[in-house]
């Protein structure tokens, strides 16, 4: 089945010089999309309504003072929007070495490639300089947080309070630097409101949020994602049919992840589904 | 909503502080003993997540620190989820979740203080009292420049106290608790102590040609009955007259622009407003204060409090809001206890609530303190405060005219904006228009510190002439953390003539730099300032405000080319990349010192 969209007026942007229509409504980086452009995305999740927090996205919109986050501004008709300049560039870099300086980013996908593409040298700030880096939190046998790896995104939140999951288990405390997903007073997730959907860990950009079979693979060395396969089935607690995918490695199931364009669940499921496969 | 708790007990004290906040709970399902009848019946409780801020205050004033009993009780009592009232709580630094010590000092050790002098009080406290904490801290700017240096001290109880020091000085300061202060009779839940009167914040006090401070010093800023006889609610009535568009025909005409940092053209904000269809329309009035080196708005609001009441419901009649908020800084008691008197008396008097001097006009003022938090002076950052979410800014588009506070066209609008809107009634666009007073914070190395009014276009050698200087002057701060250094002292003190000199006017902080004072050491501050106030949200600011700090303190020590273009590329990219004006700002004021003062030349 495939959703209908009520009829939407077409707009015409440029990209880098390159007409583009668009529906509009849609974002720039819908329109980069279409354009065929390579924007780098950390903190843009295709279920959840942007943030833009991570700021390594943003783009030259012509006559505007600063530059624009392309996952959530709207393109509108004869905008003119920039993605490889050299302003949008340059900015592209130094987030990427105030992140990479900061946080560790071993396991965010593509980070490495972006690093060396723009150029960014996240060893430049010295060995003085601050970082997130504490001990991962290792409170139950589901999933852990590592937040060392935390870029701040807000997605968990997102994901766990109201865009889905309704759960409100975790928020963001504290302010500036010092800010922390957390639970209230820092309590233990066994004692918190979560009810270990996992959804958070579904949508966490750079594997702070993993689970615990990955985390203590990785810890051995035995995690390999080359040796995986990934197989998409039908969740059989329940009737209401939710897609899983397999992560199997060594004829193990190692991780579940769900298919985001499954147009009822989005990529979420329940404790059962994402964590109850110990029965296989 | 299905909340979780961990079962924590608030004490006796925190339930009271509460409950005299927000009324007994109704049922068991909000907070109440359980009774036979709740375990039959599901009672809605209803969301009020606006309230999360003032029952915050309302712990931390009686108690002096936020328990994890007293958080869940308020969890309940306002269907909040706990882990969110935590990140709303722990967003806010005039909030402490451990314990704390009654009495707790905040001693400034910003700009304006610490070239007067701030670093000597702040030694002798330490040496006093130990490191900083518990029993005090070292505080941002406090808004009382021209005393300087200042401290505050903020004593939970019943009532709550506050004591202004300033100028401190080490001998005076006290962290201890029921040092009796004097009442100042107009708030029963606040006491204040320690203050001078308003008047001599305002050197040019009584001068007759003054518009803005006219009545500062002149009026008892306690009666309603004095600010009516001297012109008070005028500009009301002739608003009433001209209706809500004549209202905003004249501001567009008399060209009035924000005083509250960037400068956008009050009347077209008004005019978009109007137009929304979309209702209610909400009015906010940015009492959040805190740009260092800023204190004009303190001093309105301390010496002519019914002006701003007054304005509001002009602004409010022009672009049909029927609620404003009054969104205030809390580290300003005074202003604070006289806000309230005045809306009060004003309420009881008939010019606010409904049918304004029986004009059919509904409109009523809540008064809301902010908690510690600089951000929440941005326009949509004091939006998610008020509704009771963490301070952060929004994105814009949408602005604030089409989505505001909880979602509807939203006016929001400075404190010096809004009370030049009675001149412009009072007089008439043009007249005011010829003269256009504007507000000045004068701090640092000269002889009359205060406010000073005067009209666009005087350049600021002849405002340095009126105020005197002490020492050698090497430079000015325009515009406090955010603005800017100069050295040229011809510029005309314009929106324009400031930005030609590449500085802004901002806020109208002018603080004055003598030879005396170190300047890297005055960098750092900025730098810390921005470190500490940055809300984290996005990582230019979130990050970047940090590597800026970092790299002042090895500059500080050795100078290094490397770290003079990791500063620009990282002050370049906040300012690019940042998504709300504070970290577009953090590094102007710093660019401006390494490019005009060479503080880091070799």
């Amino acid at each position: 089945m495939i959703p209908l969209q009520p009829p939407r007026r077409l707009i015409d942007v440029q990209i880098d010089g390159e007409a583009v229509r668009v529906p509009e409504g849609s974002t720039i980086l819908d329109a980069c999309q279409a354009a065929g452009k390579d924007v780098p995305t950390l903190c843009y999740g295709d279920t959840l309504t942007p943030k833009n927090a991570c700021r390594v996205c943003v783009v030259e919109v012509e006559g505007a003072r600063t530059l624009a986050p392309a996952c959530s501004r709207k393109a509108e008709a004869g905008m003119k929007v920039g993605t490889d300049t050299e302003r949008a560039r340059q900015s592209r870099k130094v987030v990427l070495e105030l992140l990479g300086s900061s946080t560790d980013l071993s396991t965010t996908p593509r980070a490495a490639e972006w690093t060396a593409e723009y150029g960014a040298d996240p060893e430049r700030f010295g060995d003085d300089a601050a970082t997130v880096a504490q001990p991962a939190k290792v409170d139950n046998d589901l999933y852990v947080r590592d937040y060392a790896k935390c870029i701040l995104c807000y997605k968990c939140v997102d994901a766990c309070g109201e865009q889905w999951q309704n759960t409100f288990a975790i928020a963001v405390a504290g302010r500036g630097f010092d800010a922390t997903i957390s639970t209230e007073f820092d309590a233990p997730l066994t004692d918190s409101a979560c009810v270990y959907c996992g959804n958070c860990v579904e949508v966490c950009p750079t594997g702070a949020l993993s689970f615990k079979t990955e985390f203590d693979m990785r810890a051995e060395g035995t995690w390999d994602e080359s040796k995986q396969t990934e197989t998409t089935t039908i969740c059989s607690y329940c009737g209401v049919g939710c897609n899983l995918t397999l992560h199997v490695q060594d004829n193990k199931i190692v991780k579940v992840t769900s298919p985001h364009d499954n147009p009822v669940t989005k990529g979420n499921l329940c404790v059962k589904g994402r964590f109850g496969y110990g029965y296989v | 909503m299905d909340l979780r708790f961990r079962g924590a007990q608030p004490s006796q004290e925190e339930r009271a502080a509460v409950d005299d906040l927000l009324g007994p709970p109704a049922t068991a399902w909000e907070g109440g003993a359980r009774t036979e009848l709740d375990l039959r019946m599901a009672a809605r409780a209803e969301e009020a997540r606006d309230l999360l801020l003032p029952a915050l205050h309302a712990v931390n004033d009686r108690i002096g620190w936020i328990s994890e009993g007293a958080l869940e009780y308020i969890c309940r009592r306002l269907t909040i989820p706990p882990a969110e009232a935590y990140g709303v709580a722990t967003f806010y630094s005039l909030f402490s979740l451990e314990p704390r010590p009654q009495r707790v000092l905040h001693v400034c050790t910003d700009l304006a203080c610490q070239a007067r002098g701030a670093q000597v009080v702040r030694d002798r406290v330490e040496e006093r009292f130990g490191p900083p904490g518990k029993d005090w801290h070292e505080s941002p700017c406090l808004g009382m420049c021209e005393r300087a240096p200042a401290a505050l001290a903020l004593e939970a109880g019943q009532p709550h106290r506050a004591e202004v020091y300033a100028p401190a000085t080490p001998e005076t300061i006290t962290t201890i608790t029921g040092a009796a202060p004097r009442a100042n009779g107009h708030a029963p839940s606040l006491e204040v102590a320690g203050e001078t009167p308003v008047k001599e914040a305002v050197p040019q006090a009584g001068e007759p040609g003054l518009v803005l401070l006219r009545r500062i010093g002149v009026v008892d800023p306690a009666s309603l009955d004095d600010y009516r006889a001297a012109g008070g609610y005028t500009a009301l009535r002739r608003a009433f007259e001209l209706g809500p568009a004549g209202v905003i025909r004249e501001v567009l005409e008399s060209g009035l622009v924000g005083r509250g940092g960037a400068a956008f053209p009050t009347g077209r904000k008004w005019e978009a407003a109007a137009r929304q269809p979309d209702h209610p329309h909400y009015l906010v009035c940015n009492a959040d204060e805190s740009e260092p080196g800023t204190f004009k708005d303190r001093v309105v609001m301390e010496g002519d409090p019914y002006a701003l009441v007054e304005a509001m419901t002009i602004a409010a009649y022009a672009t049909g809001c029927a609620k404003g908020y009054l969104y205030i800084r809390g580290e300003y008691p005074r202003a604070t206890a006289r806000l309230q008197h005045a809306i009060a008396t004003a309420r009881s008097r008939g010019l606010l609530g409904d049918d304004i001097l029986g004009k059919g006009l509904s409109f009523d003022i809540e008064l809301r303190r902010g908690a510690g938090a600089y951000i929440c002076g941005e326009e949509t950052a004091i939006f998610n405060s008020i509704e009771g979410q963490r301070g952060e800014p929004r994105s814009k588009p949408p602005f604030p005219v089409e989505k505001g506070l909880f979602g509807k066209p939203t006016v929001v609008n400075n404190v010096e904006t809004l009370v030049n809107v009675l001149p412009i009634l009072e007089r008439g666009a043009q007249a005011y228009a010829a003269a256009e007073p504007k507000l000045f914070c004068v701090s640092g190395a000269v002889e009359r510190p205060g406010v000073y009014e005067l009209t666009f276009g005087t350049t600021l050698r002849e405002l340095l002439d009126m105020t005197g200087t002490t020492g050698t002057t090497r430079a000015v701060l325009l515009g406090g953390a955010a603005g800017a250094f100069v050295t040229e002292l011809d510029i005309p003190l314009t929106f324009e003539g400031t930005r030609n000199a590449g500085a802004t006017l901002g806020s109208g902080v002018v603080l004055v730099i003598d030879d005396t004072v170190d300047l890297r050491r005055l960098l750092l501050r900025i730098a810390e300032f921005f470190r500490d106030e940055s809300c984290g949200q996005c990582v230019p600011c979130r990050v970047g405000t940090v590597r800026q700090e970092e790299a002042l303190h090895r500059l500080s020590r050795r100078v290094d080319d490397s770290d003079l273009v990791l500063l620009r590329e990282v002050g370049q990219t906040m300012r690019d990349a940042s998504i709300c004006g504070l970290g577009q700002t953090a590094w102007n004021a710093v660019e401006s010192a390494i490019d005009r003062l060479g503080v880091f030349n070799r």
